[in-house]
């Protein structure tokens, strides 16, 4: 199978590889998969007063899609609201990476990522949790 | 050095230029059938074919007339399993086999089963290796057949074949080898081993796609499969079809030359391989998967925890090698032979097989340890587990969001 420019280029050179204080009110976490099932997305966002996202950075266990699907996902998520976050699309990075259909799993574990990053922010800052009302499976 | 590098001699083995300057004359102007008796076309391609019966029969210490060419090495396995089952069905319908061999051998098996057989499918130790003690309780008065690969095709792991075939002797059972990664690379002897049928292919041992055979051996005791191919009633009748001519040439080529080089060039591939596989554990949380003293000398599969197999082939773009991860099949199950040791998935998923070969030279393997390591580094840097590995956290006991 060969891999689209896209996802070579995010996979030869990843964005925004990093570690965000996982302690700080200001950062919200999102680890998603499992090693079990070949990948493990870590999606780390932080969040200024106005609720724009003005860092966010990634770690990924898995295959070249996940790896180029987080890259993509924290270069998306930068300079957006929490809110527009939030509406992040799996098929959006679908497109935007050409994955076929084997890999798709990649780009809804990255939107899980960003939804447990954002959640995990809410949480910790007295909010509720928003419940996804996608059903991927 | 030519880039990328093959590393991936399990699957395939380019041709030897030797055997393919051997195989052109069997295409255009020696192109009779092998069948046809009575002019001279067809006496030349049955010399030819005659000729590379005993170059085949030779590397497995054989009889010329025990060999039936086949497509490959899975016909041969199929051909030998059900032939077998159907042949012998007033004797029992019991058979053995284990969980590593190849799929060829397994989903025979499982067909079997659909036609009224029983199988048996042993696991294997941590090594991979077969338990004699298991297998020996396993026979029954109705075992007709014990099949156990020679050689692993992901870990190269080799059999103690003597002592299984011992066994299934012991209790009246035939005993069948897929030797398809053994034959041509190590000793490989009917006779001394007792193998009553052996499975093999060309395309392993630097010969053409699409040519088998499976060994039948016809003394001590005579053993018959019942023919899963029907028509000319070509090959003793056993398996029909117009002989592929050109293509048995090409294998009879190809043994008779593994059978010259093979103490020398087991030799040089063991050294090459240990030394990339020395180089290889130099790095932190790497694993050889499967036994390193009963090992084929090509071969060495390698888990490199914390880092994604298929992740870590894009990394090695100029390495063609294989990985165990679920991610390079369509199944999403990483390998089963790996899972069948006993290792987790995620060390499953973290393997990478290296296959020597003929053509492999020394400067490749440098180059192959080199790009690893530096792949491996790369891929942690970006592994949320390395760092929760390297910070002391047990990944056991975090609750992961399994998908």
């Amino acid at each position: 199978m060969a891999y689209s420019d896209k996802v070579i280029d995010h996979y030869t050179n990843p964005r925004n590889v990093g570690t965000l204080d996982k302690s700080s009110s200001k950062v919200g976490t999102g680890l998603v998969g499992a090693p079990e099932c070949g990948d493990v997305m870590r999606l780390q966002i932080q969040v200024d007063d106005n609720n724009i996202i003005t860092d966010a950075k990634f770690k990924t266990f898995g295959c070249g899609s996940a790896i180029a699907s987080s890259s993509l996902a924290t270069e998306w998520l930068k300079g957006k609201t929490i809110d527009d976050a939030m509406k992040i699309d799996n098929m959006d990075i679908v497109e935007e990476l050409a994955l076929p259909p084997v890999k798709i799993h990649c780009s809804v574990l990255a939107e899980d990522a960003i939804k447990a990053a954002i959640n995990d922010f809410r949480v910790k800052n007295g909010l509720a949790p928003i419940e996804s009302e996608k059903v991927h499976h | 050095m030519n880039l990328p590098i093959y590393l991936d001699n399990n699957a395939t083995t380019p041709m030897d230029p030797r055997v393919l300057e051997a195989m052109l004359p069997y295409f255009n102007q020696k192109f009779g059938n092998a069948a046809s008796r009575n002019h001279a076309f067809g006496w030349v391609a049955e010399e030819a074919v005659d000729y590379a019966r005993e170059q085949v029969a030779k590397i497995i210490g054989a009889n010329e007339k025990e060999i039936i060419f086949t497509s490959g090495a899975t016909e041969a396995d199929n051909l030998a399993i059900k032939g077998v089952f159907e042949m012998y069905k007033d004797k029992g319908n019991h058979i053995i086999t284990t969980t590593t061999e190849h799929k060829a051998v397994l989903d025979t098996c499982n067909h079997v089963e659909k036609l009224g057989g029983r199988v048996t499918y042993l696991p294997v130790q941590a090594d991979g290796l077969v338990n004699l003690q298991e297998l020996e309780a396993a026979m029954t008065s109705e075992t007709i057949l014990v099949s156990v690969m020679y050689g692993n095709n992901e870990i190269g792991v080799i059999q103690p074949i003597k002592e299984i075939a011992a066994i299934a002797h012991k209790y009246g059972a035939l005993f069948m080898t897929d030797a398809t990664q053994a034959v041509g690379k190590i000793p490989v002897d009917v006779i001394a081993d007792g193998i009553d049928l052996l499975a093999f292919t060309a395309h392993k041992i630097y010969g053409p796609k699409g040519v088998g055979a499976l060994y039948v051996r016809r003394k001590g005791p005579r053993v018959k499969v019942t023919a899963q191919m029907d028509g000319g009633g070509h090959e003793r009748g056993m398996r029909s079809g117009t002989l592929n001519v050109p293509g048995i040439v090409g294998f009879g080529k190809a043994c008779e030359l593994c059978m010259q080089e093979m103490e020398g060039e087991a030799k040089r591939l063991s050294a090459l391989r240990d030394k990339l596989q020395t180089s290889l554990l130099q790095l932190e949380e790497s694993y050889v998967n499967g036994n390193v003293e009963h090992r084929l000398p090509h071969v060495a599969n390698i888990s490199f925890k914390y880092v994604e197999g298929e992740g870590l082939m894009m990394a090695m773009k100029d390495l063609a090698v294989s990985s165990g991860s679920a991610c390079t099949s369509a199944s999403l199950e990483p390998s089963y032979v790996l899972k069948s040791l006993g290792l987790s998935d995620d060390l499953a998923h973290s393997s990478i097989r290296f296959g020597l070969g003929r053509f492999t030279t020394e400067e490749e393997v440098d180059y192959a340890i080199e790009v690893t390591k530096k792949s491996v580094t790369h891929l942690r840097d970006l592994s949320p587990l390395w760092e929760m590995f390297k910070e002391g956290i047990d990944l056991d006991s975090i609750e992961w969001a399994e998908h």
